[in-house]
């Protein structure tokens, strides 16, 4: 009996180091990038080149965060750039996809439906296609080299928020909201009193994915932003690598670290507003 | 009729007084349309400006020669007939993106699922920090991404010629080289998958574990059980997955941008990169509105062609 028991137990035991020996070697194959960028960020010039690879720096040389935030590339006004753009697009997709999906849930009108297959299907509508037209209009309306045309369409609603809060708020049983009605609340009181608070974990995922997506973004800066001052850290970080990439690559590593770095951290907090937002809807990160 | 009023959810009291002011209603009705179209305001103004008229606007910019410094001329098909029958790069692009999006596609589905399926294991402690690990690489930005990326590629230098090379691997030029800079992009693009490998997560949890059970005691193997249970009960989410990949490879861009600007030798001249290149490094906004129509079109046709050729092998049932 207690051999048995032993060996159920021994059982486990091996079954268990087997299945981290397969888990392990994926998760180092995915973070050695990452620990290669942070370990170069920290080398000197010459030690960056040395073959083989060094891992652990020698001397550490922390001089290179502040010539690739403030020296060779004003990395420090991207950033408040890409903050400020996030900052109006976080509030944009806020405000307009919660009014947007309140209508496409709680409230009944002919055509709804109907409308809200049109708000699907232009998730299937690649950006280039409607790249040209609108760089014509933005140029006409005399808003390239500002962040306008990156901040104000967040205002007007995205599908994927969309589809997301309406699945939501079509969740929430209708007996909340009528007890309301019958007070006289109005719909936006309904709205904000009431639907809104019930919403914030989804509410939280768009506001999280919207940071992501303006932290991220490269194509729209890139064809709108032309001036240097005005540049995310995308772009920005894309610019010195291609004036400086082959000659100071650690400082080219401090400068991807930091726009690195504030993403993971903030993954770190929210990991559970994060899958649970890939979860439901397969949103890309 | 009782059907009809649980579908709208409009209260009885509402059809009881429709049913004997029907003049009444209508207004109700038109009142209640009034209301849903003002909160889906935003909504209606950015689609029909941000979506619609630039959709529109692109297909008529298809056909004009327009350079933004000169006014659009009309010149009818005459941008397609260049693209098609004497623009090489036009082909190039579009064989590297093809390239690009058959190994991507059909290697990171397979990786991912493998992956999904280790972290789907029971019973194994620090489970989650498996699951941050893999996923971590999906949330970095692109541009940070491509940049080390490049350096890890780096053909002296890099440290995965450094690891080939204790392998007895020969040097590989891998983005200076024609041949190899494609992969590059590929094994790239496998590092970064991290959200697809919790999307068939999920998809494996739902998956009842009654199957498995009632499978087990029909005495399949672990193998049969994962072809014949785990892969029919998840193919919506790869089919899913497919098709969001697919449309993701066609508008590959930023990587190449950064990493190899289409070089060597226009090895990596992806589709979206050489549509980019027309439209803002050489103005001719014209003969990329006809690049970006052609685009469209392929992303229609080929999800068109995925949903087609799976409908019979996708399993809906479960729910």
């Amino acid at each position: 009996m207690l051999t048995r028991c032993l060996r159920g137990r021994a059982r486990r035991f091996i079954v268990g180091i087997l299945r981290h020996a397969a888990l392990t070697p994926f998760s180092l194959l995915f973070l050695l990038p990452l620990v290669w960028m942070i370990s170069t960020s920290f080398k000197s010039d010459r030690q960056v080149l040395v073959f083989p690879p060094v891992w652990i720096p020698n001397p550490i040389e922390w001089s290179n965060y502040p010539e690739a935030l403030t020296g060779l590339v004003p990395f420090l006004s991207y950033t408040k750039n890409t903050v400020t753009i996030c900052v109006f697009t976080m509030l944009g997709a806020l405000l307009s996809n919660t009014v947007i999906a309140y209508g496409f849930s709680r409230l009944h009108w002919p055509g709804r439906d109907i409308l809200f297959l049109a708000v699907l299907g232009t998730m299937m509508m690649p950006y280039q296609v409607t790249m040209i037209p609108l760089f014509l209009v933005f140029n006409r309306l005399g808003w390239i080299n500002t962040f306008r045309p990156l901040t104000v369409p967040a205002f007007f609603g995205n599908a994927f928020f969309i589809f997301l809060l309406r699945q939501f708020m079509m969740g929430i049983p209708r007996d909340l909201t009528d007890a309301a009605y019958i007070d006289g609340a109005s719909d936006i009181q309904q709205l904000v009193r009431i639907i809104i608070p019930l919403c914030k974990p989804v509410l939280a995922t768009v506001t999280l994915f919207q940071f992501l997506w303006s932290w991220n973004d490269f194509l729209g800066p890139l064809i709108y932003l032309n001036e240097a001052r005005k540049y995310t850290i995308a772009v920005g970080l894309a610019m010195f690598e291609g004036g400086y990439g082959l000659t100071r690559i650690a400082q080219l590593m401090a400068a991807s670290t930091v726009t690195t770095l504030p993403i993971i951290i903030l993954f770190f907090f929210t990991q559970r507003t994060f899958i649970q937002g890939i979860a439901l809807t397969g949103l890309k990160g | 009729m009782r059907q009809y009023i649980r579908d709208n959810e409009v209260s009885e009291r509402e059809i009881r007084v429709s049913a004997t002011m029907p003049g009444h209603a209508r207004w109700k009705e038109f009142k209640r349309l009034g209301k849903g179209l003002l909160f889906i305001s935003p909504w209606l103004i950015g689609f029909l400006a941000f979506g619609l008229y630039p959709f529109l606007g692109s297909a008529y910019y298809s056909l004009t020669s327009y350079s933004v410094l000169s006014a659009s001329r009309f010149v009818g098909l005459r941008n397609y007939q260049e693209l098609f029958f004497e623009d090489k790069l036009f082909w190039i692009s579009l064989y590297n993106t093809l390239y690009f999006t058959l190994f991507s596609v059909t290697l990171g589905t397979v990786w991912a699922i493998g992956l999904a399926s280790l972290l789907n294991l029971k019973n194994v402690k620090g489970i989650a920090v498996y699951r941050t690990t893999y996923y971590l690489p999906s949330i970095v930005p692109l541009v940070a991404a491509s940049v080390v990326w490049l350096w890890l590629f780096n053909p002296q230098y890099g440290i995965i010629n450094t690891f080939l090379h204790y392998m007895g691997v020969p040097t590989i030029g891998w983005f200076t080289d024609p041949l190899w800079a494609k992969p590059a992009f590929v094994i790239m693009s496998l590092w970064g998958i991290g959200g697809a490998i919790l999307i068939y997560l999920a998809g494996l949890q739902d998956v009842p574990q009654e199957l498995y059970e009632a499978a087990a005691l029909d005495g399949a193997s672990g193998l049969q059980r994962f072809w014949h249970v785990t892969i029919p009960m998840v193919s919506p989410v790869i089919l899913f997955n497919v098709i969001i990949s697919l449309i993701g490879s066609f508008q590959y861009f930023t990587q190449a941008y950064v990493i190899t600007s289409g070089g060597p030798a226009d090895s990596t001249l992806f589709y979206s990169l050489y549509l980019y290149n027309n439209a803002f490094s050489y103005y001719r906004m014209g003969y990329a509105s006809a690049l970006a129509w052609i685009l469209f079109l392929m992303v229609q046709v080929t999800t068109l062609l995925v949903l087609r050729t799976s409908a019979r092998r996708v399993y809906y049932g479960g729910a």
